[in-house]
């Protein structure tokens, strides 16, 4: 899967999610919509970036939904 | 004049809540107050002759047929404009009126043609009725001055205009003033000389008709008739079913001989169109026997090869065997499918069905991913239900109509008709639109307010008018409290209220000004029942959902949800996009959009289906795309959807089709997807469909067979035998198990049955124990999840922006005679009004670049280059250009990118940062693909001269 197309993807749900004031929620967000929309190609693909050493590209907000949420957006395909 | 048995009463029925007792010719008959003595004598079994009524129109009152008389009344009174009173006696034959009605009669046919035997109108025809049922037996009248000679006007396609024929009872001109709503057609000069003439041409193709057909269903003579019943001779027998165009689903009456269509005409009963329909409908049905329909299956080992016709056995065996090779190969996940909103509703359960249970995988996905996806996804987050909450009729008691992002008049043209008869009695309207569409200023339709905002900044429109709504107290606070959720509600509205979103700050970002920002805001805040009406100007954004939810949060803050005259409406695109999406077509929902990985969802269907299910979201279109680039993905079967020519950034849709190793299309012609296909499975058109379809308004109506599928097979049957050949057995034998079986499993469709539809005529879903007979308006006690959610609605900027390369901004959109990727369409004689795909620019953009109307036009973008010819209009806002994608040579898609909806993946079709130029010859792309086309075309017809396997 392309990449950049998944961390433009994320970072776009990354920034409706921004304006939750909430951070924990905006967290819990971006992980809930990860998991009940994206197929595992996709999140596999998220997590080799993110555990990668180049992750520079996603939003922080993202970058901390993936890591606080790992269990629930990559569930049992882990 | 149609063929459907339907007892005209003469004038339109009347509701009150105040009877009226009289007599006609002795027999007593009560009607509500305000009826027409013409009707209330028809109630009472009794038809007056007439030739300028009928219930179709308000009453006219210039033929004089219907005379009668009234007990201590002078004179003869028309029967169609005369209201009842109670004690009224009335007298509707008698020696004084058949006399009287005879002599009307003979000046009639003294200015008529004598030619009734060869007349096409002939056995069909209310004025050769008439003058039977009045008892004409002679002409007294010597030859003098008449109209005999006149000749007709052949100029549209599909029907003539013949004035020798006509009477001038203005039935035509009323049709399309009170039906239509166009006024394209008037009456000339006075007396004798009066003529029916097409306004703003010298006949009917360039005038200002849209050749809806209500004139030539209101004619009672020959003078206004199909073509085609001119050259076939009058149906036989009518077959009702829906057709499969846009979203409006009308009803239509399919009159034939044998299994001949003779005509198309709208179904006076139907719940969505009431007899009326539009030019694609209508007329637009030559496509089904198109000589280049495939009626054979097709295999081929790579899209460089000349086709070779097989035996269904064979394509079916050999698809099953390619997808279960390549399975093994790369994995369950490689393989997928993608139905149609050009598909049934059991066609499209059935793909999701065989893509679930069969290929073992969730990678279904459907042609609403880039169209309406992010209502399904905005309307359930904050309503809970992924369907708009109104009845089509509901408009008619709307006060305030706000359209945003819809061109009513070209996508949705029965609808629109609709609505502009609501506005000419006095609702009033608001259009939020990059272009100035006709619904801004048209024949006795003049907007309030015409919020002209650049494409990409809906949300912050939207949000702005939020901001007014919340700040100048007009939230309806008791709603509110009743209806919300109260935590998330004052979230929003502390949000909303932040200076960031008032008008003043938001003018530069939509180009709108504040003033007329803020106007509109209070008119659709206090005008009364306001009713929001959106399409593909809303989903078709970075922020479609994000969109969807600003919407439905304005309804709720203002309390216009959940009663007659209000609500949320999206125009769906085709005619199933509702169905298809209901029936589960998305890779993360069952059927009746519940998640794949609820797992009380999931066991019932396992229960029922026999197989364990994926609780894991599959591809989505574009997703699909990457995978096959990628090279994950390996094999896709596409029914009824053409990809090639509809999906965003076409050289990266073709790039990943051609990444297939075995791409399944099934169509009704070699589609522009099927050019890089290893098998065609060939489909049916709808009139060779037995099924449903769903509309927008969630109507459930029929589709039925009109004539058997050239093919040999239905397409739900292929789909059977495919699963059959991969080991998952379907026994169905009929739609309607398909049907039960949705019923069973599908809380929404649980009370939904052929019989039972074929009893109401149509049901409008959630049809239960609750709502037996369906459910025009929903959430009327309360929202679907309960409480109504606001959700947080943060202008993001498009990431598709002007520069100095790129300085104009591309919007795509939809022409009233062709339909989406033109398949059908191009196919029919339709191609008189819109024979290619055009570039609109403002003259102030044309100016500047050199351009001049009809000039070859560059259109370069970020994703590619195509070539079209420029159309000058001042429609559009300066910095901002359209056109359609109906034709697959325009390339309007190798223009637009990839950018999508955050949340559903929708493309952003309508935000396209583009320059353009004059140039002389055609794009690189343009010639590729003439030359990749001229190529298939040539390998499908080296098959064709070959004998089949």
């Amino acid at each position: 899967m392309n990449i950049d197309h998944l961390i433009h993807m994320a970072n776009q749900i990354g920034a409706y999610f921004e304006t939750e004031p909430d951070r924990a929620l905006a967290s819990a967000g971006i992980a809930e919509h990860l998991a009940r929309f994206w197929e595992k190609r996709m999140r596999r693909s998220l997590y080799a970036y993110l555990d990668s050493a180049q992750d520079g590209a996603l939003a922080p907000l993202v970058r901390e939904a993936l890591t606080q949420h790992r269990d629930q957006v990559l569930g049992k395909i882990q | 004049m149609i063929l459907h048995c339907h007892h005209d009463r003469g004038t339109p029925a009347r509701t009150s809540t105040q009877h009226v007792t009289l007599s006609v010719d002795g027999i007593p008959v009560t009607v509500p107050a305000g009826t027409s003595v013409m009707r209330a004598a028809a109630e009472a079994g009794i038809d007056i002759p007439k030739l300028c009524a009928t219930e179709q129109l308000e009453a006219f009152g210039s033929c004089r047929l219907c005379v009668v008389q009234v007990k201590n009344r002078r004179g003869y009174p028309a029967s169609c404009t005369t209201l009842v009173e109670e004690g009224m006696e009335v007298t509707t034959e008698n020696d004084d009126l058949f006399r009287l009605r005879r002599g009307v009669m003979e000046l009639y046919i003294s200015d008529h043609p004598l030619d009734c035997l060869i007349c096409p109108a002939n056995g069909n025809c209310e004025l050769q009725d008439q003058a039977g049922r009045v008892g004409l037996r002679e002409i007294r009248y010597a030859d003098g001055h008449n109209h005999l000679q006149e000749t007709s006007d052949t100029s549209n396609p599909y029907f003539t205009y013949d004035p020798s024929k006509c009477i001038v009872c203005s039935r035509c001109v009323r049709a399309c003033n009170d039906i239509q709503g166009t006024y394209a057609l008037t009456t000339t000069a006075r007396g004798f000389d009066t003529r029916i003439a097409p306004a703003g041409g010298e006949d009917f193709m360039s005038s200002e008709c849209v050749s809806c057909g209500a004139c030539v269903a209101a004619c009672p003579t020959a003078s206004l008739l199909e073509k085609s019943v001119i050259q076939m001779g009058q149906p036989q027998r009518s077959i009702t079913t829906t057709c499969a165009y846009c979203g409006v689903g009308c009803s239509l009456n399919v009159e034939m001989q044998g299994e001949k269509v003779v005509r198309m005409v709208p179904d006076l009963n139907g719940g969505a169109n009431h007899g009326h329909a539009c030019v694609k409908g209508r007329f637009a049905w030559g496509y089904a026997t198109h000589a280049e329909r495939i009626t054979t299956p097709m295999i081929r080992s790579s899209i460089r090869e000349p086709w070779r016709e097989v035996s269904w056995e064979e394509a079916i065996a050999h698809t099953a065997s390619e997808f279960r090779r390549l399975q093994e190969k790369y994995g369950a996940e490689s393989i997928g499918s993608i139905t149609s909103s050009r598909c049934s509703n059991e066609e499209t359960y059935l793909v999701q069905k065989l893509t679930r249970a069969a290929f073992g995988v969730n990678n279904v996905d459907t042609c609403a991913r880039v169209c309406h996806s992010p209502t399904g996804y905005g309307l359930k987050q904050t309503i809970g239900e992924s369907a708009g909450t109104q009845d089509f009729d509901s408009v008619m008691q709307a006060d305030v109509i706000l359209i945003i992002g819809a061109n009513p008049t070209d996508a949705h043209p029965v609808f629109a008709s609709r609505m502009k008869q609501r506005v000419r009695q006095g609702a009033k309207v608001i259009v939020a639109d990059p272009r100035k569409i006709d619904l801004v200023e048209t024949a006795h339709v003049r907007a309030t307010h015409h919020l002209k905002l650049l494409p990409g900044t809906n949300v912050a429109l939207i949000n702005a008018l939020a901001y007014v709504v919340v700040t100048e107290g007009l939230v309806d606070e008791d709603y509110v409290a009743r209806r919300c959720e109260p935590e998330a509600f004052n979230k929003w509205r502390e949000f909303i209220a932040d200076p960031r979103h008032s008008p003043e700050a938001t003018a530069s970002i939509t180009g709108v000004p504040a003033d007329d920002m803020r106007a509109a805001a209070r008119l659709y805040a206090t005008g009364g029942n306001a009713a929001i009406y959106y399409g593909l100007g809303v989903t078709e954004h970075s922020q479609g959902s994000t969109m969807v939810m600003g919407i439905a949060n304005l309804a709720m803050a203002t309390g216009n949800v959940g009663r007659p005259g209000v609500g949320i409406n999206p125009l769906r695109g085709q005619n199933n996009v509702q169905g298809s999406c209901d029936m589960g077509s998305f890779p993360h929902e069952l059927p009746g959009y519940r998640h794949v990985a609820d797992d009380e969802t999931r066991h019932a269907f396992e229960s029922v289906w026999g197989v364990q299910l994926s609780d894991e979201p599959g591809l989505r279109i574009p997703n699909m795309f990457d995978a096959a680039i990628a090279g994950s993905f390996k094999a896709l079967y596409v029914q009824g959807e053409d990809i090639a020519q509809s999906d965003p950034n076409t050289e990266h849709v073709t790039h990943a089709l051609e990444s297939l190793e075995c791409l399944v299309v099934q169509d009704i012609f070699l589609n522009e997807t099927a050019k890089f296909a290893h098998v065609f499975l060939p489909g049916s058109s709808f009139l060779e469909k037995d099924g449903t379809f769903t509309n927008s308004e969630r109507r459930i109506s029929r589709i039925r067979t009109v004539m058997r599928p050239l093919a040999g097979y239905a397409d739900w049957e292929v789909t059977q035998m495919l699963s059959n050949a991969l080991g998952y057995p379907m026994h169905y034998k009929h739609p309607s198990e398909i049907m039960d079986e949705i019923a069973l499993l599908t809380p929404t469709f649980q009370g939904v049955s052929y019989a039972k539809l074929d009893q109401l005529g149509s049901i409008q879903w959630p049809c239960n124990a609750a709502s037996p007979e369906g459910m025009p308006v929903m959430h009327i006690e309360e929202f679907v999840r309960g409480k109504g959610r606001f959700m947080l609605t943060e202008y993001v900027a498009t990431e598709e922006r002007v520069n100095r390369r790129f300085p104009l901004l591309l919007t795509t959109g939809r022409i009233l005679t062709q339909y989406n990727v033109g398949a059908q369409t191009r196919r029919t004689a339709n191609n008189a009004w819109h024979q290619e795909d055009l570039i609109e620019i403002h003259p102030v953009d044309a100016e500047d670049r050199g351009i001049r109307d009809g000039d070859w036009v560059g259109v370069k973008s970020r994703a590619g280059e195509t070539v079209l010819r420029a159309k000058i209009h001042e429609r559009m806002q300066p910095g901002v250009v359209y056109t359609t994608f109906h034709w697959p040579g325009s390339g309007a898609n190798v223009v637009t990118t990839e950018n999508s909806d955050w949340a559903t993946n929708c493309p952003e079709y309508k935000v396209t940062a583009v320059q353009l130029s004059r140039v002389e010859q055609p794009s690189a792309w343009q010639k590729h693909f003439a030359e990749f086309s001229e190529e298939q075309i040539k390998l499908l017809n080296q098959e064709s001269a070959g004998a089949p396997v």
